[in-house]
């Protein structure tokens, strides 16, 4: 089973409720895809790992080849490239390593450099709850951290029969769609104000127009009215748990332990949820046998 | 000496346009013979990297000055390389701008903006 868990906007519970449903099921496999602002390893403490660099194709122009035909900058579909005064420059942020610019060039003059953009980490096992984590990191000031989320999914891909965990960034951007795109099933949180159901809205959305089976955990309910229940109501999407506002999961999550693990009454919780997901994938299942 | 400024219409009576990389033409005026010509802005459809090519754009017209309201990082690295010089436009009328540009009313652009990159 891949699940994964995805919100609107940051500060939802995404890491909470990935990391507690990873603790609580055995023999599993979490991958952080949040990769500009990485933190599942803070809670899993892991003490063995192995790392590795990740880098994206990149063109590198020997300017003296150039005939200045500037077939590479029609064809560019992301404009990385211009022409200036007898040098071609190259603007990385843009650039999508599709490479067409190097095999477009009738005269050799661009070829394809591996640029590094962050890296990935493998760990092993960790002594406070036996999960396989693999976690990846984006360079701060690069512009895309959908190859290194690509790479995590590689790395993780002997792992397929494992329950896997599947932290997403927040938002609805391609970074989200790379992360949900192999999820059996996703976990959509909100918050229960009338902005957590604007975030709500736009994930939800995603997670439609992907066909992904999904469910709603409501996070820091409080006693009256829930905005966000009424709009799951409203449109028939299943509240699979509410996480009470409780400042004792606040304590243990800021001093990075994991709820599952110190308190009895929450391990009970995030076991239920993940026999409520299990369940839910059966029923989904046969609703959508061919995916 | 030829300028370059987005404009919003194909005439001499159109305003100076909002955007930069996003203008539907851009006004070429040749201010010793004063013929103006108007060159459609391809990159105003493209999904990214509009700036780019309209510096291209501008850079391949020969142009010594672009007259602009505002601009982007990268569009500035291309027409800072193509040693074009960018003057703050007014948000007018492009021929006025002209007339103030030549009567040396307009200062440099100093404010380059980060660029509107998102949607990756």
């Amino acid at each position: 089973m891949k699940l994964s868990v995805l919100s609107g906007k940051g500060g939802t519970g995404k890491t909470l409720i990935t990391v507690n449903l990873a603790s609580v099921a055995e023999d599993s496999v979490y991958i952080d895809c949040d990769v500009e602002e990485p933190n599942a390893y803070l809670f899993f403490e892991p003490k063995s790992f192995k790392e590795d660099i990740v880098a994206v194709k990149s063109p590198r122009v020997d300017i003296n080849l150039c005939s200045a035909c500037k077939k590479c900058l029609e064809f560019c579909n992301f404009n990385a490239l211009a022409y200036i005064k007898d040098k071609l420059l190259v603007f990385q942020e843009l650039c999508h390593s599709c490479g067409a610019c190097s095999i477009l060039c009738p005269d050799k003059a661009i070829t394809e450099t591996d640029r590094p953009i962050g890296r990935v980490m493998v760990c092993q096992t960790s002594p406070k709850a036996p999960v396989s984590l693999y976690t990846g990191f984006l360079d701060p000031g690069e512009a895309s951290g959908v190859p290194i989320i690509n790479r995590l999914f590689d790395e993780a891909k002997n792992e397929a029969d494992k329950d896997i965990f599947i932290d997403c960034p927040p938002g609805s951007s391609c970074l989200v769609m790379d992360s949900i795109k192999e999820a059996d099933y996703c976990i959509l949180v909100a918050e229960p104000t009338i902005f957590g159901v604007h975030n709500l809205a736009m994930v939800y959305d995603l997670v439609r127009l992907l066909k992904k089976p999904h469910g709603v955990v409501l996070n820091k309910c409080v006693e009256g009215e829930n905005p966000v229940e009424a709009f799951c109501q409203d449109r028939g999407i299943k509240v699979l748990a509410r996480i009470p506002f409780d400042k004792k999961l606040g304590e243990i999550s800021s001093n990075a332990g994991i709820a599952a693990m110190e308190d009895k009454k929450y391990h009970e919780f995030f076991l239920s949820l993940l026999r409520i997901v299990k369940e839910e994938l059966g029923c989904e299942r046969a609703t959508y046998p061919k995916r | 000496m030829k300028i370059a400024i987005p404009v919003d219409e194909n005439n001499m009576d159109t305003r100076v346009s909002v955007s930069y990389g996003r203008a539907p033409y851009f006004l070429i005026y040749d201010i010793e013979s004063e013929k103006a010509s108007f060159v459609e802005n391809r990159a105003a459809v493209s999904r990214g990297g509009a700036g780019i090519i309209a510096a291209q754009l501008i850079a391949d017209s020969k142009v010594q000055a672009l007259l602009t309201p505002r601009l982007g990082q990268n569009a500035a690295d291309v027409l800072s390389a193509a040693d074009i010089k960018v003057y703050k436009a007014r948000p007018t009328l492009a021929k006025d701008n002209i007339k103030a540009f030549i009567d040396g009313e307009l200062s440099q652009l100093e404010e380059v903006h980060p660029g509107f990159h998102g949607g990756r």
